[in-house]
């Protein structure tokens, strides 16, 4: 595998997970045989990947051109270093959420389990395909592809909640990206000639500032995976879908998908020097900023742990989004470093609270007093991705905050650095409590008479099944490493910004 | 092979008129069935034969009738833009009549079964006829077999209602088709001349004082073919025409009937009237805009409230109609390149949506939005290709509605029409609501007892229908063919050739 | 005097004008279906009228050649015409049937009395 073209390896990348969302309804039947397809393509995209990655370090940019839909408009392929960052993270985790999902699915007898599986994979291939976009036309696709394919995820639960929350997911992800992102690719194309992301940007001298502005905005509310507020609300509505889901797609795949969208057309489409020259920008701190904090703020209200978990999403995006919106290549290097940190970490606390759910039935925070004692294993991994959420050092959190904080320093905004400095204040605000009633707070003595009236109340569980206790003891301990080596991310990162 | 070739745009009507002439004298459906496949698929070869001669030369290729020379005799004549044309309606034709076969058995009667295919092959004649013939007289005729037959075809409906719809039909359709000859009969009285070249070289762009007469013919041609294309506000025909017309028929209306309509209009304004006048002289692109415009609003805002889901299709035909007209009113290449390709590709799309109603109609009795819940697991082929159409629709990137939405907006940024690029994008998200709700309904709700039962339709209604939604993705990742010739057309339309 | 003869020489266009509307009208207001196709016939007609009489030429006899004359009447819009009849002829026809099929299923013919036994459709 090691020693295969890199062509080939990005078409694998796209092929394997698209030929298991294939292979999975033929395994109806048989759950077992549908369920080790899901993992067999897991380990091969992941191997796919990480083959992947040395040609890149070694400065190689793979091409493959599918093929040209219009004159000048490629179906196309290429992976740069942030996307194959993005990748990496994507295509490892699937493995890990894979796993997860087993144990999450059966434990909770989830109706529908292949079309779970095969959207799942759909989904994946989707990403893989944002992730090596060769240009905002092929990416465009892929991004639709990815809301389509997650759309029955969300909605899976099939109750009047989960439909009215597909509804707001689909509306909003197709709204913005048909109304907004739809005219600015077409308006970028009429004005530079091209969609293919070039190191420098295509649009340098092309537009006045007002127009770059403009654009700008067309482009960033556009793409509402980002999750800059007010286009936000399709991400805590998303949350009534399996736990899996919420992980992988709505912490991982589809908001990195949408940062990820931003920081390309930022960094390929604009190009980071047009914008600091023009000025045209300065605005996407300040609604990246107020997104951090309000999100932060929101997030302190939720007493249900997922939509916790999602307001938490929602701030931690616009970290990337105000990373690029500094236009100093170390940010962008900060922010390249968050997708990858916050990728493992949110991950992590997701797994831990669907691991309560599964073990414990309980999806409120004023449910989890002493449930630490109960789930040590759960908890304590949650408590690490929390304190990555916070920044605190030795997490993979703190890296990209001290590189954002860096660019936000180099780049005199002081508004920025409030910014970082105020939210990781209200970051802890909103996670620690949950630790604290974990492992400190104990559970107030139920009469028998209210034992008996909530008999799904069970008193005597223990951790989830295994396999999710080991998936999110994996991305936790992934988090940790990823401090201590972040030479693969640091590499890419860098290697991106040209240095 | 040589012999025929000469032969060929005449050929292209005179397969199915004399299909149509044979399957009358039968009785038996199945037989009248196989008549029509053979004349269909025939049909649909001398168009791909014609369209390859006119690629080849670059003159028009030029038929004259009974040896009368132009333009005394009638003129067969097949350019860029009609050889597209007759590729779209026997495409739909072709993919339309294994289809029907099925469909037919099960709502007409034993004894009229051959009366329809007789019907849909006249249909096919009079639409082929309007679009292969050079003469504005000649047009009407056509205009009045595809009409009549088209009465028919709705007429065979099971509901009463369809009664209605046909008579509502009759009515407004003759006097569109009155319209249009008023407009000829002035055209005529100006210039002497009814063959549509000669019409055009007399018009001439070198004319600069207009008599009135040529005016009014604009104003009563465009009246009239609106109507039989159904532009918004005359449109009021079209919902309960296609809902309650039989499911092949419709689908076969909805992608064809149109679309021919929309065609002539084309040859009006640009090969006749040519690009100046409809803005220098009678601002008609502009009245042409803003009533797309409200098409594929107001249209769109039907379709969302509609319970039925054939009428909720219909209404979306109003409105991508809109699209289409929008393409003709914007007149510069990139627009008008963006309404033919959606010509062809709403053609794919609304055909795919309409048979895959139709097998829901052969299995459940009912196209309730309603009565189709949870049919997507029973029915997984028809609802997967009936999603993958009605992507199609929204204009997702991938899907063939994406190329035409693509060049529309280019078309309207280079006019500089920057609210028409907002209703445009707009207007697609109402599409993602009616298509929602349909999509949502058969996947997400519980199945009804009807539907528990209800499985794919027989390999003969689905591989049309999953074929030609395969083509509808296809035709969104290769443009060669379909965005290809349209902007051949319109350039031609544009260009110096008049 | 000008105007006069302007109006006078020109009345086969009003009589055109006159039938047309008052097809026009029949067609809009009249609710009873018979009375509808009539309206739309003289609608039709009128357009016969339009295309037949500009084909006559002041001072031209028929359309025969003969060394006799130099000027004759122009015969295409009569062949138009008697092709246009025929159409019309098929679509009254078509009509009328539909008219018996809709008193069979609905036992009236009065387009209100229909919609209030099926609703608006």
């Amino acid at each position: 595998m090691l020693s295969a073209d890199p062509v080939n390896l990005v078409a694998a990348a796209l092929l394997v997970p698209l030929g298991a969302a294939a292979l999975i309804p033929l395994g109806h039947k048989y759950p077992n045989l549908r369920e080790a397809v899901t993992i067999v393509a897991a380990v091969v995209l992941a191997l796919v990947v990480w083959s992947l990655l040395p040609s890149i370090l070694a400065g190689a940019t793979p091409r493959l051109t599918v093929t040209e839909v219009l004159p000048g408009m490629r179906l196309a392929l290429a992976v740069e270093p942030l996307g194959m960052l993005f990748a990496l993270v994507a295509g490892s985790l699937w493995l890990v959420n894979a796993v997860y999902s087993i144990g999450y699915m059966r434990a909770n007898d989830e109706p529908r389990q292949t079309t779970f599986y095969m959207c799942f994979a759909v989904a994946i291939s989707a990403t893989m395909g944002i992730a090596f976009a060769e240009n905002l036309f092929t990416l465009f696709l892929f991004y639709e592809l990815l809301t389509l394919s997650t759309y029955p995820l969300v909605t899976h639960k099939a109750t009047a909640e989960a439909m009215r929350a597909g509804r707001v997911y689909l509306g909003l992800l197709i709204g913005t990206s048909m109304v907004l992102l739809l005219p600015a690719i077409i308006i970028t194309s009429v004005v530079a000639g091209t969609l293919d992301f070039t190191a420098g940007g295509i649009l340098s001298g092309k537009l006045g500032a007002a127009g770059l502005g403009l654009l700008l905005a067309l482009f960033i509310f556009g793409i509402g995976k980002a999750a800059l507020m007010p286009f936000h609300f399709w991400l805590p509505a998303a949350m009534v879908a399996p736990t899996p889901v919420s992980a992988l797609l709505h912490a991982v795949a589809v908001v990195k998908a949408g940062v990820f969208t931003v920081l390309k057309v930022i960094v390929y489409i604009f190009g980071v020097d047009t914008l600091a020259q023009a000025g045209s920008g300065a605005w996407l701190a300040w609604a990246a900023g107020a997104t951090i904090i309000l999100a932060s703020i929101a997030a302190l209200r939720q007493d249900n742990l997922k939509k916790r978990l999602a307001y938490s999403t929602v701030s931690q995006l616009s970290y990337v989004v105000l990373a690029s919106a500094l236009f100093t290549p170390i940010a962008v290097v900060g922010a390249a470093m968050h997708i990858a940190a916050h990728a493992v970490s949110k991950i992590t606390l997701f797994f831990a609270a669907g691991a309560i759910y599964t073990a414990a039935h309980k999806s409120e925070i004023s449910q989890l007093d002493g449930i630490g004692i109960k789930m040590p294993w759960t908890m304590g991994a949650f408590a690490i991705g929390a304190l990555a959420m916070i920044g605190v050092p030795p997490t993979a959190g703190f890296l990209g905050k001290w590189y954002i904080l860096q660019g936000a320093m180099q780049s005199t905004n002081w508004l920025a650095v409030g910014v970082v400095v105020v939210s990781t204040v209200l970051n802890a605000a909103y996670f620690l409590p949950i630790i604290f009633r974990a492992f400190l707070k104990m559970p107030a003595a139920k009469s028998p008479a209210w034992v008996a009236a909530h008999p799904e109340e069970r008193a005597d569980h223990g951790e989830a099944p295994l396999p999710m206790v080991l998936a999110l003891l994996a991305t936790a301990l992934a988090t940790v490493l990823m401090f201590f080596r972040p030479d693969v991310p640091l590499a890419l990162a860098k290697l991106m910004i040209g240095g | 092979m040589t012999a025929i070739a000469p032969h060929l745009p005449v050929l292209q009507v005179l397969v199915p008129m004399f299909a149509a002439v044979f399957t009358s004298f039968m009785r038996r459906g199945n037989s009248a069935w196989l008549m029509a496949v053979a004349a269909s698929w025939l049909s649909l070869a001398i168009s791909l034969a014609l369209l390859a001669q006119v690629l080849q030369s670059a003159a028009p290729v030029s038929y004259v009738l009974g040896g009368w020379a132009v333009p005394f005799g009638i003129e067969y004549r097949v350019d860029r833009l009609n050889g597209f044309v007759l590729l779209i309606v026997n495409l739909v034709g072709s993919m339309i009549i294994p289809f029907a076969g099925t469909s037919v058995r099960k709502e007409i009667d034993g004894n009229q079964q051959a009366w329809f295919y007789t019907m849909y092959l006249l249909c096919l004649t009079g639409l082929l006829g309007i679009s292969v013939s050079g003469d504005a007289f000649n047009v009407f005729v056509f205009l009045e077999v595809s009409s009549l037959s088209t009465y028919v075809l709705i007429a065979m409906g099971r509901h009463r209602r369809a009664l209605l719809a046909s008579y509502q039909y009759l009515i407004i359709g003759t006097i569109g088709a009155s319209f249009y000859v008023i407009g000829i009969g002035l055209l005529y009285l100006a210039t002497g001349s009814l063959n549509l070249a000669d019409i055009a070289s007399r018009i001439g762009p070198g004319m600069t004082e207009y008599s009135r007469p040529i005016l009014a013919a604009l104003a009563f041609l465009s009246v009239g073919i609106c109507l039989k294309l159904a532009l918004f506000p005359l449109h009021v025909w079209l919902p309960n025409a296609y809902a309650y017309a039989p499911s092949a028929a419709a689908a076969f209306l909805a992608g064809t009937a149109t679309k021919v309509a929309v065609y002539l209009l084309i040859r009006i304004y640009f090969s006749i009237y040519g690009v100046a006048f409809g803005i220098d002289v009678l601002p008609v692109y502009m009245v042409v805009l803003l009533l797309s415009l409200a098409a594929m609003l107001i249209a769109s805002f039907s379709a969302i409230f509609e319970a039925n889901a054939k009428r909720m299709l219909a209404y979306s035909s109003v409105a991508q109609i809109g699209y289409i007209t929008l393409g003709i009113a914007l007149a510069n290449v990139s627009g008008l390149t963006g309404g033919l390709v959606h010509m062809f590709n709403h053609a794919m799309i609304k055909t795919t949506l309409f048979m895959a109603l139709g097998a829901v109609f052969y299995r459940i009795g009912s196209v309730q939005v309603a009565d189709m819940a949870g049919i997507g697991r029973r029915m997984p082929v028809t609802m997967a290709a009936f999603t993958v159409a009605g992507l199609g629709l929204i204009g997702i990137p991938g899907t063939a509605g994406f190329i035409s939405k693509w060049y529309l907006v280019i078309g309207a940024i280079e006019r500089g029409y920057w609210p028409v690029v907002a209703l445009v994008v707009a207007s697609s998200l109402l599409a993602v609501i009616y298509v929602g709700r349909v999509v949502e309904s058969a996947y997400f709700r519980e199945p009804s007892k009807t539907v528990r039962d209800a499985t794919d339709p027989p390999a003969l209604m689905l591989v049309p229908i999953a074929v030609l939604a395969a083509l509808s993705v296809y035709f969104g990742l290769d443009t060669r063919l379909s965005a290809g010739l349209a902007r051949g057309a319109a350039e031609m339309l544009l260009g110096g050739m008049r | 005097m000008s105007v006069f003869a302007e109006l006078i020489g020109h009345y086969n266009y009003f009589i055109t004008i006159f039938l047309m509307m008052a097809g026009l009208y029949i067609v809009i207001a009249r609710g009873n279906m018979i009375k509808k196709l009539v309206g739309l016939s003289l609608f039709q007609t009128s357009v016969y009228l339009l295309y037949v009489t500009p084909g006559k030429i002041a001072g031209g006899t028929v359309p025969i050649i003969d060394p006799a004359y130099s000027i004759y009447s122009n015969p295409l819009p009569h062949v138009l015409i008697l092709t246009a009849i025929v159409v019309g002829i098929a679509t009254l026809a078509l009509g009328l049937a539909l008219v018996v099929r809709i008193h069979e299923a609905y036992g009236t013919i009065e387009e209100d009395e229909i919609f209030a036994r099926d609703g608006e459709i």
